[in-house]
């Protein structure tokens, strides 16, 4: 597992870079025209996370945080989710920047190659922020009645923090 | 905006709750400590996203989404019968299936838009026909292969190797997104367009 990890980021910007001479392209000036974008996406995000991370961390040091998840860790460990991943998972669907902050508390809070880190990591990596999808798509195509799509929608993000809890004590508990 | 009422909810639960529990100044201590750790964070981002940014650009400009793309086509046309009758709608559907797994973000979006106006424009109705939910909920349920924005976020808090949870985010990827599409398919036949 840890050879597949430490393989993964070299194996790829080798092969992409190799594949891209290969086939012509102007490597370098493409590689800087998408670093400009990163720095545009960073740009975008930081005023949001000032916006949010000093509202979690009020919370956290206020003890509610604490309060909340200790209310809801019996249900929550017999499902074998730790209940510290009860805040990435309330607003996960809703906001792509506060799953962001909300994690990145977690991570710092519980250590990143910790349990509850690796559990909220893997949550954060393998959903995505429905209702804002639901409403881009719907909005975008004049869509009135969305049917099942929200139900469906959200069984598959349910799913998914069932089994990041799962995987992960699988491969680490 | 949702996200409107959570913000203002937050402050007032941590002033209350840290006023009856005696926590007053932790919370104030905690305002300029999340103030900070946003810049800090963003800043200890911002290289990996960066760079993976650039090497997204790389993927775009080699042709190399495009073909990924073109080999999902047969695959996304037994999910998507009516679709698979439109060639604009199909090419739509099928970049914007190979940018999600390859985590184009900026390429995914404007093709899954075309996606569903297309697919719109096939069920001529207001209300989303069933491959119209499908591809929503498709994209609702990350399918990125490589969690870099997740990956970065680890390095910044000093995991020893960022990216050994990849199986874990695979695995648990295919599980929801073979759950929403099974959910999709199922809830069709009692949701009548």
């Amino acid at each position: 597992m840890k050879l597949l990890g430490d393989l993964s980021i070299p194996l790829i910007i080798a092969f992409v870079m190799t594949y891209a001479l290969i086939q012509g392209t102007d490597v370098f000036p493409a590689m800087i025209s998408g670093a400009k974008d990163g720095l545009k996406t960073v740009f975008g995000i930081i005023p949001a996370l000032i916006t949010l991370l000093p509202c979690i961390y009020m919370l956290r040091a206020s003890g509610a945080l604490d309060a909340l998840c200790g209310l809801l860790r019996p249900l929550l460990s017999s499902l074998g989710i730790p209940s510290e991943t009860v805040p990435l998972m309330l607003i996960r669907p809703l906001s792509g920047s506060g799953a962001l902050a909300v994690g990145s508390d977690i991570i710092r809070n519980s250590g990143a190659d910790s349990l509850v880190g690796r559990c909220a990591a893997v949550m954060l990596g393998s959903t995505e922020t429905t209702f804002y999808v639901i409403a881009v798509y719907f909005g975008a195509a004049g869509i009135k009645k969305s049917r099942h799509a929200v139900p469906a929608a959200l069984i598959a993000d349910l799913t998914g923090f069932l089994a990041a809890a799962f995987f992960v004590r699988l491969f680490w508990g | 905006m949702l996200l409107n009422l959570i913000i203002v909810m937050l402050s007032v639960i941590s002033l209350v709750y840290g006023s009856l529990s005696g926590n007053l100044s932790a919370v104030s201590v905690a305002a300029v400590k999340g103030a900070e750790a946003a810049v800090s964070l963003g800043v200890g981002i911002c290289g990996m996203i960066c760079l993976w940014s650039g090497i997204m650009e790389l993927m775009k400009c080699s042709g190399l989404s495009g073909k990924l793309s073109r080999l999902l086509r047969p695959l996304l046309g037994r999910l998507f019968p009516t679709a698979a009758k439109d060639a604009d709608t199909m090419d739509a559907l099928s970049s914007n299936v190979s940018a999600n797994l390859l985590g184009l973000g900026n390429a995914a979006t404007p093709a899954g838009i075309r996606a569903a106006v297309g697919l719109k424009r096939l069920s001529g109705m207001d209300t989303a026909s069933d491959e119209l939910c499908l591809l929503v909920v498709m994209n609702t349920a990350s399918i990125q292969l490589l969690p870099t924005t997740v990956a970065s976020l680890r390095a910044t808090f000093g995991a020893v190797s960022p990216l050994d949870i990849l199986p874990a985010v695979w695995l648990t990827s295919l599980l929801s997104v073979s759950a929403g599409i099974a959910s999709a398919k199922l809830f069709e036949h009692f949701s009548h367009p």
